[in-house]
């Protein structure tokens, strides 16, 4: 049996490989191969899957990648993660990919869509449209045809063909995943000390770049492993973050809050991996049923609208409620719109229910990580005295 | 060698500038649109607020809401140079220095008694109708007004042009809203049955006020161009973009405009500027961007001053491109406002904002693109390096790229900008020289 260390080590090599060998090397065993990338939050990645494609989530250039190039494509005042993922266009990290998705999550993404099809008119790139209108047969009916579009799109510049039995078994493929995914989180939840958030972020992000059999095969290594090593229980107190569900922090960012005394029992980094909540039905039309799960059974997050005020911002108390979680943790990519105008909201939603909560923002290239830690140390030290008042 | 900028003396005292009929006309008009919302409570009117871009003020004036837009309100916070403080007491109440300041401005104004600028208060909206529209931004700005007014809102999604095109998909999905969702609603909270014959009224009175509009906007073609379709371009669109359009009073602001511009034309006179008419037509040049309004007047100054006009812009087709032939059209009620609503040039995908560039720069007989960024704008910022470059080289024309903010004062630096304009314009100067030595030798 493998060890956690061993499982995580590979992982965090994935991580530190900004040429993405992995997904290379799986595009050049067989000819033919097509490799799809993806930005934050969601795909859905069984469309590219059972087309026999590897789906690859970008997630920007994080702190290890040097921006030359990108610089010159966006103004001091934006965000990040589109000027590092311009960097590995430009720099020839991504020279692999076919295709690339941009999913509908903010203006910077969008807008992102349309300059790589003027600067790489040679990939298959999408924006990737989804309903704000809940309704099967508004919201329902216009996502069915845009996945429709997707799937003929993918089926045309990458001479594939997606059968709905395929999907099928794509879908049974990815419910398999997200369960583990979720089961990781739960373990986390429960036992926080012996699932440290730097790891559990790696073996997440490891689903970005691997196929995802091979992924699913690690999370359940993983979970075998890590139930038979013992660690050191701290007096930490449990926390969630949010608002880091597209440009990443650093990895040090992760850690230095949790050397800070904060166990993460939840966060929404790496949606995607979890962005489907319970089971899509593997029965029927394929397309419904990822419409549906879209629609009625997804995650809540900034760039969403929420329809029901009373609804607003309670994903987050009902995390901390399962979760035993004692506060939340707001970090946000600096010029982050949807993140930080969010915020406000889901502060006034915690503080209702006194929830104790802080603020922070992040770049994914941040050094210095001493002020975040005096930060969160702050925090996790007033949660302990107000729990013990 | 730096360019000199001097103010030409023998420019009337803005004090002794006669106004135009259609200035006065405009003025008053805006006036009227503050009245009729805050007296609107007095009068059993309802108040409907929503968004300048895919406003649907045709519909909305089917159910008699008076129309509360907030940019207008930002935009004359802006000019009244009352946004600084509001930016600033919504930061105080916790938001973010790095997001829209037209949201903060609007929450800073609430915070502060929500006075409009006739000094009256500006009721609480009966309604918030989310037309979203080209920028992720009025999704969370009226949520955060919902949780202020806890009142109806009504969302209409309007899907993004991501591949250049209206797909009949996109165009289905937002009349399905309409009809299902939208109208209902509107029924509900107003109490006034749907009517669509009266829609297709208010929609034959839009497309009539929009050919004049199109027709004023296109007389920049001429030399000198007898209008700024930048500065005063923003006057020009004001009844259009907002709580007018679909109105007789529209019709009639747009033929006077007419009628005044085509006089202009005819005396060869060049654009009205605040300080009287503008001198030689030194420079045309199309704009990319919004304005900065906190000191509208100083940032115009260094244009007219140096006899540059704007023949063409694109924040002048935020609340609906028109010139490419885009009308509403009554016999297709819903699906034309869908179209409008789909069509917003902040709702095209990049390329196609592109190609309207480098096409004004070329319809245009421009000298060059000025890109005027703004700071909290991802919708319009985002990519806007690229689209210079990418103008450039297709126009062999020179760009300029300048920053500022909307309607956050402390984002505007005059002497910064007035010396990349200084730049600028030498480097169209070296250009044009160029341009004509070549053809010399040619
Ligand atoms: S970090 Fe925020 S603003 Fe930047 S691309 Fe992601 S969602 Fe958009
Ligand atoms: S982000 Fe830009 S387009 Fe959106 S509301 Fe603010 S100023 Fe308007």
């Amino acid at each position: 049996m493998k060890s956690t260390t061993e499982i995580i080590k590979r992982c965090q090599d994935l991580y530190e490989d900004l040429q993405f060998t992995a997904a290379r090397d799986w595009k050049d065993a067989k000819p033919g191969r097509k490799v799809v990338g993806y930005m934050p939050i969601y795909v859905p990645r069984e469309i590219i899957h059972a087309g026999g494609m590897l789906p690859l989530g970008i997630v920007g250039g994080g702190d290890q990648l040097e921006v030359i190039h990108g610089d010159a494509y966006y103004q001091s005042y934006i965000c990040r993660i589109p000027r590092s993922t311009i960097e590995l266009g430009v720099g020839g990290h991504l020279d692999f990919v076919d295709g690339m998705l941009f999913p509908s999550i903010c203006d910077v993404i969008r807008n992102l869509s349309g300059m790589w099809k003027l600067m790489f008119p040679e990939v298959y790139s999408r924006y990737f449209d989804v309903p704000q209108n809940y309704s099967d047969d508004i919201g329902g009916n216009y996502y069915i045809s845009e996945l429709q579009e997707l799937r003929e799109g993918l089926e045309e510049h990458c001479s594939v063909k997606i059968t709905d039995e395929a999907l099928r078994a794509s879908i049974a493929v990815y419910n398999e995943n997200r369960r583990l995914v979720r089961e990781v989180y739960a373990y986390r939840a429960k036992q926080p000390w012996k699932a440290p958030a730097a790891d559990v972020y790696l073996l997440i992000r490891a689903g970005l770049v691997l196929p995802v059999e091979e992924h699913s095969q690690m999370l359940q290594d993983w979970l075998a492993a890590v139930d038979t090593e013992e660690r050191p229980m701290k007096d930490n107190c449990r926390i969630i973050v949010t608002g880091l569900f597209c440009e990443q922090p650093p990895l040090n960012l992760i850690k230095s809050i949790e050397l800070s005394g904060c166990y993460i029992v939840d966060d929404d980094l790496l949606l995607v991996s979890r962005w489907l909540i319970g089971d899509v039905p593997t029965e029927g039309d394929p397309m419904r049923n990822l419409a549906d799960a879209f629609l009625h059974h997804s995650e809540s997050t900034a760039s969403k609208f929420e329809p029901n005020v009373a609804e607003k911002g309670q994903h987050l108390v009902r995390s901390v409620k399962e979760n035993g979680a004692e506060g939340v943790i707001f970090a946000s990519p600096s010029f982050c719109d949807p993140a930080l105008l969010d915020r406000p909201m889901l502060q006034n939603v915690l503080n209702a229910a006194n929830i104790p909560n802080i603020a922070f923002k992040y770049a994914e290239n941040s050094g210095q990580m001493q002020p975040i830690r005096e930060q969160a140390g702050t925090f996790a030290d007033s949660i302990k005295l107000w729990s013990e008042a | 060698m730096n360019t000199v900028i001097t103010t030409p003396k023998n420019r009337p005292d803005p004090r002794d500038v006669s106004k135009d009929d259609s200035m006065l006309k405009q003025k008053e008009m805006m006036a009227r649109h503050f009245d009729r919302i805050t007296s609107a409570p007095e009068r059993g009117e309802k108040v409907c607020a929503t968004f300048v871009p895919g406003n649907l003020n045709e519909l909305i004036m089917c159910f008699d809401f008076a129309n509360n837009l907030p940019e207008v309100n930002a935009i004359q916070n802006g000019l009244r140079k009352k946004s600084g403080q509001f930016v600033m007491e919504a930061e105080k109440l916790g938001h973010s220095e790095d997001v829209c300041t037209y949201v903060k401005s609007d929450i800073g104004m609430m915070a502060k008694g929500n006075i409009a600028p006739n000094g009256e208060k500006f009721p609480d909206p009966d309604v918030l109708l989310l037309s979203y529209t080209g920028c992720f931004t009025f999704l969370k700005w009226f949520e955060l007004l919902r949780e202020q007014y806890q009142c109806e809102t009504i969302l209409l999604h309007t899907p993004y042009e991501g591949d250049g095109k209206i797909t009949d998909n996109m165009r289905q999905y937002m009349v399905k809203q309409l009809k299902e969702e939208v109208i209902p609603k509107l029924e509900r909270v107003s109490g006034v049955k749907f009517d669509i014959d009266r829609l297709r009224e208010n929609l034959r009175r839009s497309a009539k006020a929009e050919d004049d509009l199109v027709y004023v906007l296109q007389t920049a073609k001429k030399r000198p161009s007898p209008i700024d379709a930048y500065f005063g371009g923003i006057y020009y669109i004001g009844p259009i973009f907002g709580a007018y359009r679909g109105t007789d009073e529209a019709i009639d602001y747009y033929a006077t405009l007419r009628q005044e511009i085509d006089a202009r034309m005819a005396a060869g006179l060049g654009p009205v500027t605040p300080e009287g008419a503008m001198g030689e037509e030194k420079y045309r040049l199309v704009t990319e961007g919004p304005p900065n309004y906190t000191s509208f007047r100083d940032f115009w100054k260094m244009f007219y001053d140096e006899g540059a006009v704007v023949v063409a812009s694109s924040y002048t087709k935020v609340g609906g491109v028109y010139d490419f032939g885009f009308r509403h059209d009554p016999d297709r009620p819903l699906e034309t406002l869908a179209e409008y609503c789909l069509g917003v040039y902040t709702n095209r995908s990049l390329p196609q904002r592109v190609d309207m560039l480098v096409d004004y720069i070329n319809e245009y007989e421009a000298d060059g693109l000025l890109i005027n960024s703004i700071k909290s704008c991802n919708s319009f910022s985002a990519g806007q390096l690229l689209m210079m470059r990418e103008v450039e080289k297709r126009t062999g024309k020179p760009a300029a790229f300048i920053e500022s903010d909307l309607v956050d004062p402390r984002y505007f630096s005059a002497a910064n900008i007035k010396n990349r304009l200084e730049s600028y314009f030498q480097m169209v100067d070296q250009k044009k020289a160029g341009g004509a030595l070549k053809g010399a030798a040619a």
